[in-house]
C-alpha cells in the first residue's frame, strides 16, 4: 500500500514504515514552546529532566506578549529566561514563533512539535508540524520525542487562477466554510492542485496556519521549487528531497474547490467558518473601529505590498484605528527598505514590533464593547481581542486594507490595481 | 449539579488570553469560564460535571484551559467530541474526558459515573449511557498523569504508551 506524504514523514522519525492508525513514538527535529506555553513546560520538565536533549534543537521565542506589556508576564517571561540561560537556549526576539520558524529552521521533511496551536503553519515549507500543549513540549524538551497516532490525511485539491482582489486567504476561508470547525480535527490536510502549486511559499502558509481552525493536526503542500526558492530568498540553500504522496496512497477524502470565480471572503463572528463573501457583509454597511493587518496568518512582505498598493495615493478613514505588525524583523526591515513603513506612518498607521500583536488580545489594540475589528489573522472567537461584546471579522489583507480606507467593511476588488 | 454547554466550546472561553499571566493553578481556576459563564468558578462543587457538544476545547493549545478545569476539581468532562490538543494535554493532565452523547444531560440531573464498566448512570431520569474513554487516558488518569507515570517509570516508559 502507498504512503501519503505525512506517513512517509512519520516513518522516516521513527524508523519503520507507518500508516494511518500507528501508534508511533516519533524523533523530533525542532521543539518550539514560546513565552506563554513555555511558562508552563517548565515545571513538569524539572519534574522528569535537568538538561535538555539538545538545545539546538529547541526553539524559545517570545511573541505572545513581547516587549511585555505587565509585571505578571514580566515574571513568566523572567522564569523562561532563566531555564534558558541554563540551558543554553538563546531567546528569539524576532517575530511570530511560526513566520521565523519557516524563514530560517523548518526544513522540508521534518517533524517539528511546537506548544501552540498554529504550528500547522510550518507546513507551507513541506514538513510535518504539530501543535501540543506544554506538557507535551516539556517531554520533548527532555526527550527529543514525542508520541502520535499516525493520522488520516485529507487531500484539498485547487484549481483555477484566482480573479483579482481574491488570495489564499480567501481560498482557505472558503475551504474552512465547507469543512467546518472541526472537519479536520486529528487529519493532516494536505493541499495541492495547480493554484497550490502556483502559490509561492508565503501565500502557502496561509492555508496552512488557518487548517489549525479546522482541527487538523497538521497541514502540508509538498515541497517543490516554489519551496526551494523560499529557502534561497532565506539564504538558505538546502537540498531536499521531493517527497509527495505515492499514486496509490489512500486519503480519508478528497475535496475539489475551484477557485476561478472566488470573490472576497470574510469569516463572521463568532466562528470560523461563518463565511460569507465580503460583499454581503458590506451591504450591511458594518462600520468599523480598528483594523489589524498582522498575525502569523497574513502579514508577510508579500501582504504588505498587497496593502501598499492599495493605500498608496488614498487616505485612510479619519478617526480609525489601524494597526500594522509585521510578523517579522526579516519581514519589518523589509518594509523599512521598501518603504512601506515610512508611508504607513505618514498615513496615520500604527506600525507595531513584530510579534503577535493584538491577535490573542494581550496587548496592542484591546477590543471594547462593541467595538468592531477587521483583521487579517485567524480567531474571530467571542473575547479573542478584548471584550467578550466586541466583533472581529477575519479577512485577507486586501479586505482589512480596503475597509481602513473606507470605515466599514469593503470589498478590495474595486481598490486592487 | 453539571455544567452545561454547547458546541466549539474554545479555550480562549474556558481561559481567555489575558488571564493566562500565572503558573499558579489555583488562580487558574479562578479564571475558568470567567467571562463566559462567571458564576461557574465561584459556585463549582467538587465532583460536578461540565458537559458539552461537539468540539470541545477548540482553537489555542493553552494547557491553562485543562488545568483549570482540573483544579475546579470537577469530576469529568462529557462531550460528544474534542478538539486534539486540548484532548491530548487532558490526557497527559489526567483530566477525565469521556465521550457519550450528551443531548439527554440537564443541568439538575445526578449523575454517578462508572468509569470501570464505562458507564453514566443518570438518576433523574433512571438511564443508564455508555461513555468511551480512551484506553491512555484512562491509564494516564490513574498514573495521576504523564509526568507522574514518567517520574514513577523514568523516561524510557514513554515507549510504553503504545502499549496502554
Amino acid at each position: 500500500m502507498g504512503q501519503t506524504l505525512a506517513e512517509k514523514i512519520f516513518s522516516r522519525h521513527c524508523g519503520k514504515t507507518v500508516h494511518a492508525g500507528d501508534f508511533i513514538l516519533a524523533d523530533l527535529d525542532l521543539v518550539m514552546a514560546h513565552d506563554t506555553t513555555c511558562a508552563w513546560a517548565l515545571e513538569p520538565f524539572y519534574q522528569i529532566a535537568t538538561k535538555v536533549f539538545d538545545p539546538k534543537k529547541i526553539f524559545i521565542p517570545f511573541d505572545h506578549a513581547f516587549p511585555s506589556p505587565n509585571v505578571a508576564m514580566s515574571k513568566l517571561q523572567a522564569e523562561i529566561r532563566k531555564f534558558a540561560e541554563e540551558q543554553g537556549i538563546p531567546i528569539s526576539f524576532e517575530g511570530v514563533c511560526h513566520q521565523v520558524m519557516s524563514e530560517r529552521l523548518i526544513n522540508p521533511g521534518d517533524l517539528v512539535l511546537g506548544a501552540d496551536s498554529h504550528s500547522p503553519t510550518g507546513g507551507g515549507v513541506g514538513a510535518l508540524t504539530i501543535g501540543v500543549g506544554s506538557t507535551d513540549a516539556a517531554i520533548a524538551m527532555a526527550t527529543g520525542k514525542a508520541w502520535f497516532r499516525v493520522p488520516e490525511t485529507i487531500r484539498i485539491d485547487i484549481t483555477g487562477q484566482l480573479p483579482r482582489g481574491s488570495y489564499s486567504k480567501d481560498v482557505v476561508l472558503a475551504v474552512a466554510r465547507e469543512m467546518g470547525a472541526d472537519g479536520a480535527n486529528y487529519r493532516v490536510i494536505e493541499y495541492g492542485g495547480e493554484t497550490v502549486e502556483q502559490f509561492n511559499v508565503p501565500a502557502r502558509l496561509t492555508l496552512t496556519n488557518m487548517s489549525a481552525e479546522m482541527g487538523a493536526k497538521a497541514a502540508i503542500v509538498a515541497p517543490d521549487q516554489q519551496t526551494s526558492a523560499y529557502l534561497q530568498e532565506n539564504d538558505r540553500l538546502i537540498a531536499f528531497d521531493a517527497l509527495r504522496s505515492d499514486a496509490d496512497a489512500r486519503f480519508e477524502r478528497v475535496l475539489r474547490f475551484d477557485v476561478s470565480n472566488l470573490k472576497p471572503m470574510i469569516a463572521c463572528p463568532p466562528d470560523i467558518d461563518n463565511d460569507v463573501p465580503v460583499e454581503e457583509v458590506q451591504a450591511e454597511k458594518v462600520v468599523v473601529d480598528q483594523v489589524f493587518i498582522g498575525s502569523c496568518t497574513n502579514c508577510r512582505i508579500d501582504d504588505l505590498e498587497v496593502v501598499y498598493r492599495m493605500w498608496k495615493g488614498r487616505r485612510l478613514k479619519e478617526g480609525l484605528r489601524v494597526i500594522v505588525t509585521p510578523a517579522s524583523r526579516k519581514v519589518y526591515l523589509q518594509a523599512l527598505q521598501r518603504g512601506y513603513v515610512e508611508e504607513f506612518m505618514k498615513m496615520g498607521a500604527v506600525v507595531s514590533s513584530p510579534g503577535c500583536g493584538p491577535c490573542l488580545g494581550r496587548a496592542g489594540g484591546v477590543l471594547y464593547d462593541n467595538e468592531v475589528c477587521v483583521s487579517t489573522s485567524n480567531r474571530n472567537f467571542e473575547g479573542r481581542m478584548g471584550s467578550p461584546k466586541a466583533r472581529i471579522f477575519l479577512a485577507s489583507p486586501a479586505t482589512a486594507a480596503a475597509s481602513a480606507l473606507t470605515g466599514y467593511i469593503t470589498d478590495p476588488r474595486p481598490f486592487v490595481n | 449539579m453539571n455544567w452545561k454547554f454547547g458546541d466549539n466550546i474554545n479555550t480562549d472561553l474556558i481561559t481567555p488570553g489575558r488571564y493566562n499571566i500565572t503558573t499558579d493553578p489555583r488562580e487558574l481556576a479562578k479564571a475558568c469560564f470567567i467571562e463566559y459563564r462567571p458564576e461557574f468558578s465561584k459556585q463549582v462543587k467538587a465532583g460536578d460535571f461540565v458537559i458539552a457538544g461537539e468540539n470541545f476545547g477548540c482553537g489555542s493549545s493553552r494547557e491553562t484551559a485543562p488545568v483549570s478545569l482540573k483544579h475546579s476539581n470537577i469530576r469529568a468532562v462529557i462531550a460528544k467530541s474534542y478538539a486534539r490538543i486540548f484532548f491530548r494535554n487532558a490526557i497527559n493532565l489526567g483530566l477525565l474526558c469521556m465521550i457519550a452523547d450528551t443531548d439527554g444531560i440537564d443541568e439538575s440531573d445526578e449523575l454517578e459515573l462508572d468509569v470501570a464498566a464505562q458507564v453514566l448512570r443518570n438518576r433523574t431520569k433512571g438511564i443508564e449511557i455508555s461513555i468511551k474513554i480512551p484506553s491512555m487516558m484512562l491509564r494516564l488518569y490513574q498514573e495521576g498523569g504523564i509526568i507522574p507515570y514518567l517520574k514513577k517509570h523514568g523516561l524510557s516508559a514513554l515507549t510504553d504508551l503504545e502499549k496502554f
